[in-house]
């Protein structure tokens, strides 16, 4: 089955601040297709959780959202009350979060959390969801999955306790799951492993994955099609292909230019970086936001907003002035640097 | 939104903030702050009228006047009633305004001093057992553990009524025995200290522990002192109160508030203010005393706010 | 989490053993204990028949050790004025007390447990400020004042409880409140403070993610972890109460352990005031283990080590 499972158009976030307003997540717009894994991809601070926690509605009251679309298969979430919008959380749409050690409650064992969340949204059984619940933790490569719903958050590791996690996620079947940096935390070794599960999962249970992260070695894995955030924008979206093979915003080009590359990257050479900070987002604010670190910056980018633009191909939009084919010529002289 | 909906408390530490400057977060803080505003304040004008008491008593506060006894306060509607008695007289005839001044006095000198020595042991005690560690955190520990076992209230009086009681009896039973709380926070606030890398550096730099104790610890925890400080002073003037009340604290004729309010009790049917008046004062020190102590821990440390 | 209540156990008694040392030898504060039991007119004779019937002729270690032993097994001596066994008169008068602490800590949960969860939910709103507010002039009022005021208002002119005496349960409506609205602060400030961090806890964070109701995420998921250290407070002030119903028992005449306490001090009935601190130290003592014991259950991280 294909189709948009969830559309987004234009999502802004507002927060009032001491000092103004906050403006973290601006006109943001992607999709995602059922069946497949969009990365969210973006330094800290670029609005990335904040996007995710829009779209679940976890944001606090003070925090507006305002979206032109915002449909997860058909369903309006821009109009749904508070009462409705919990239904479809960890129902139709679920969440992973980032900090394993600590997103599971210490008082209750595992069992006991992995079922309230069928019990809640669906009609079933005690026994049924804990059928349920052995099942998925044996998908996620927990054995002895049955003695294990015995036991407490701290008598699991914090790779097990992301898989637990993962089978919560999974617990009610949703068309969506969102897994905001789900890696970061944890071991190196583990975290290949976790993100495999995680792709094999989503294959087999065909629902779609936004992973959010700020690391493009994870994204290179797992992703069919990326989003590059920054400072509260998306920059430039496309195929993995796409991106990897011609990043066309000059921060997308910067991102790819600071891993380096064993076998290419030339010894004793400077790792690549992005010099500056990010902008603050306070009050209104003219012009591209990654003009004061851009090394193509000029003056058409300073002022009025840059819209997004299609790229070398289409499905592939980036929002920059300068044309594919510049971007694409600044691009091949740096790397020959 | 529903009463029980908890949107507003969760992820609210997930919001991004903009930072003034240091100086300008302090003074903001403290003239911002209601609580410490008006507990200075009410604190500073008792304190005033308390060292002003012996010039600015209209009368003698043991002077009695048997003739004009239970006069009520001006704003009674009494025909007994007089601005030479503000206050009115108590069963005794002695002017109650005097005695409410003098009162603030032995208030604040048993306060503060009860205070000072019990923070002193409590303070000695929690520093060695939290910078220390170990054999001598666990026998302060042990300490600590057995005074709180023992109900405050019921030692002091025996105590008191075992020895006899005078303002220096009860200034020490009461130091002597509150200092359970300065030693548990000051315990916990060094060990805090003690644990980050600057005391680590001066260890590794050979620092003698005394100028560590000194330079280190002292200044970081310095802030919790002050709020246990001024809250255990509060303590002090209500278990006086207290004590004074049962008949075991200062005696008579000294205008101790809670003594006051004792020898009064019997007559409060008819002429209440006489328990009013006194319990309002107590009331609205200590209440600024909190109030200030409050403040400050929310001005000087603000994550440990309530 | 038994060897975790064993280390407790042992501390417990050891506490207990200095307590006893402590109020054994409060007596000697006043000199000659012999002298202070015989009062003013006595003749030598008389204390010297006192002091051997006490055994206060005897070296200060034999005879701590000679009532520690008796006390171990129910005896803690005559009443000089009662002329009856002490311990008897304390037992009699124990279950007063124990029942007005158990009615001011139930005034005090009922008070300062919910009132702490609305304040948490709502930061910086009404019901926040009017919990605080209640805290802080809680926190101000001195007991007796708030008792004989609350005596004067609803027992004097009012005419809505009786004032003293123990006659029914409308007696230990204003003395509960009196004894209990002192630890309504601390169990309110403690509860608002666990909830509001809980509140910003991953784990909420989780169960709101879960689509689980807010009544679940409220009271399942965040009050029960809250009120952990909550639980150990409200033991421990259990306590303090019971050490300090001297002055509300005394103010509405009840005739409970604080009264006898009073009395026994007044009558400068020394082996009643000794047996008295002693009961409720050891009461407190119990209570604080308790108090571990119901923390290292409610947290399985101590509780499934």
């Amino acid at each position: 089955m294909t189709g948009r499972i969830l559309d987004v158009q234009n999502l802004s976030i507002d927060i009032p601040v001491p000092g103004g307003m906050l403006h973290p997540v601006q006109n943001v717009t992607f999709h995602v297709e059922r069946g497949e894994t969009l990365a969210i991809v973006g330094e800290s601070g670029c609005g990335k959780s904040l996007t995710s926690l829009a779209l679940m509605d976890l944001l606090p009251s003070k925090a507006k959202r305002t979206a032109d679309r915002l449909i997860l298969d058909g369903i309006d979430m821009t109009t749904l009350s508070e009462h409705k919008m919990s239904d479809l959380r960890g129902n139709r749409m679920s969440m992973i979060f980032q900090e394993p050690m600590t997103s599971l409650n210490p008082a209750y064992t595992i069992g006991n959390q992995l079922t309230e969340v069928m019990l809640r949204h669906k009609n079933v059984s005690k026994a049924e969801a804990t059928d349920r619940a052995v099942w998925l933790l044996e998908k996620v490569g927990i054995t002895a999955a049955r003695s294990r719903l015995q036991q407490f958050p701290h008598q699991l590791s914090g790779g097990l306790r992301q898989r637990v996690m993962i089978a919560m996620a999974l617990m009610c079947g949703p068309d969506l799951i969102i897994a905001d940096e789900p890696t970061t935390a944890l071991d190196v070794t583990i975290q290949a492993q976790i993100l495999h599960l995680l792709s094999e999962l989503q294959r087999e249970f065909n629902t779609g994955l936004i992973l959010i992260t700020h690391d493009l070695g994870v994204v290179a894995r797992v992703a069919d099609r990326i989003a590059v955030m920054y400072a509260g924008e998306i920059v430039e979206s496309g195929t993995a292909i796409q991106i990897f093979d011609a990043p066309t915003h000059p921060y997308t080009q910067g991102l790819l230019a600071c891993i380096p590359i064993p076998g290419k990257t030339p010894r004793g050479s400077h790792l690549g970086s992005i010099p500056g900070i990010v902008p603050s987002l306070v009050g209104s604010f003219d012009g591209c936001h990654f003009a004061s670190r851009c090394p193509h910056v000029h003056a058409p980018c300073r002022s009025g907003s840059i819209a997004m633009r299609e790229g070398l191909e289409a499905g592939h939009d980036y929002r920059c002035v300068l044309s594919p084919e510049q971007s694409a010529v600044n691009y091949a002289s740096e790397a020959a640097q | 939104m529903t009463l029980l909906d908890t949107k507003d408390a969760v992820i609210a530490s997930e919001l991004p903030t903009n930072e003034p400057s240091p100086e300008q977060i302090l003074r903001r803080r403290i003239f911002g702050h209601v609580g410490f505003m008006i507990g200075a304040v009410i604190i500073l004008t008792i304190v005033v009228l308390a060292l002003l008491a012996p010039y600015i008593s209209p009368h003698d506060p043991y002077d009695q006047v048997l003739s004009r006894k239970l006069i009520p306060p001006i704003w009674f509607d009494s025909p007994k009633a007089t601005w030479d008695h503000p206050l009115g007289t108590d069963q005794l005839g002695r002017d109650y305004l005097s005695r409410l001044l003098w009162g603030a006095r032995i208030s604040l000198l048993i306060g503060f001093s009860a205070m000072l020595i019990s923070g002193v042991i409590g303070t000695l005690l929690g520093v060695m057992a939290g910078y220390f560690g170990g054999r001598v955190d666990m026998v302060i520990n042990f300490i600590i553990t057995t005074r709180l076992s023992m109900p405050v209230v019921l030692v002091a009086l025996a105590v008191v009524s075992l020895i006899g009681s005078s303002l220096t009896v009860v200034i020490w039973v009461l130091g002597l025995l509150i200092w359970d709380r300065f030693a548990v926070v000051m315990r916990s606030a060094t060990q805090q200290v003690r644990a980050l890398d600057f005391v680590a550096a001066a260890e590794a730099l050979g620092c003698s522990t005394s100028r560590i104790l000194a330079t280190e610890i002292l200044p970081n925890v310095a802030n919790h002192l002050i709020v246990v400080a001024t809250l255990e002073m509060a303590h002090a003037i209500l278990l006086e109160a207290a004590l004074s009340f049962l008949g075991l604290g200062v005696q008579p004729p000294e205008p101790s508030w809670g003594l006051m309010i004792s020898e009064a009790k019997g007559l409060m049917f008819f002429d209440g203010w006489l328990i009013a008046i006194p319990g309002a004062a107590l009331f609205m020190l200590v209440l600024a005393i909190n109030l200030l102590g409050d403040g400050m821990r929310d001005v000087t440390a603000p994550e440990n706010r309530n | 989490m038994v060897a975790y209540l064993i280390k407790r156990l042992g501390i417990a008694v050891l506490v207990a053993l200095t307590v006893s040392l402590i109020t054994f030898s409060m007596i000697y504060l006043s000199g000659d204990p012999a002298m202070a039991l015989a009062g003013e007119t006595a003749t030598e004779a008389d204390i010297r028949s006192i002091r051997q019937f006490y055994g206060y002729d005897q070296p200060i270690l034999v005879q701590y050790l000679n009532w520690l032993w008796s006390a171990l097994q129910g005896d803690f001596g005559q009443s000089h004025y009662l002329k009856k066994p002490v311990a008897e008169v304390i037992f009699e008068r124990l279950p007063t007390t124990m029942l007005l602490g158990a009615c001011a800590l139930t005034f005090a949960l009922v008070l300062s447990i919910p009132l702490g969860v609305l304040a948490a939910i709502r930061p910086n709103s009404l019901i926040d400020r009017a919990a605080l507010t209640i805290a802080v002039v809680g926190q101000a009022m001195p007991s007796f004042w708030f008792a004989l005021t609350m005596m004067l208002w609803f027992g004097i002119y009012w005419r809505l409880l009786p004032i003293t005496g123990t006659n029914s349960w409308a007696n230990f409506v204003m003395p509960a409140i009196a004894l209990g609205y002192y630890i309504t602060p601390g169990v309110m400030r403690l509860t608002r403070a666990g909830m509001l961090e809980v509140l910003q806890s991953d784990y909420v964070r989780t169960a709101r993610a879960k689509g689980l109701r807010p009544v679940t995420v409220l009271f399942k998921h965040a009050l029960r972890n809250a009120i952990i250290p909550v639980v150990s407070l409200a033991a421990v002030q259990f306590g303090f109460m019971l050490g300090g119903s001297i002055v509300i028992e005394t103010i509405f005449a009840i005739n409970g352990l604080g009264f006898l306490a009073w009395e026994s001090i007044q009558r400068a009935d020394l082996p009643m005031m000794q047996a008295i601190v002693l009961v409720l130290s050891i009461f407190y003592i119990v209570l604080t283990f308790l108090a571990d014991v119901l923390n290292a259950w409610l947290d399985p991280r101590i509780r499934v080590a």
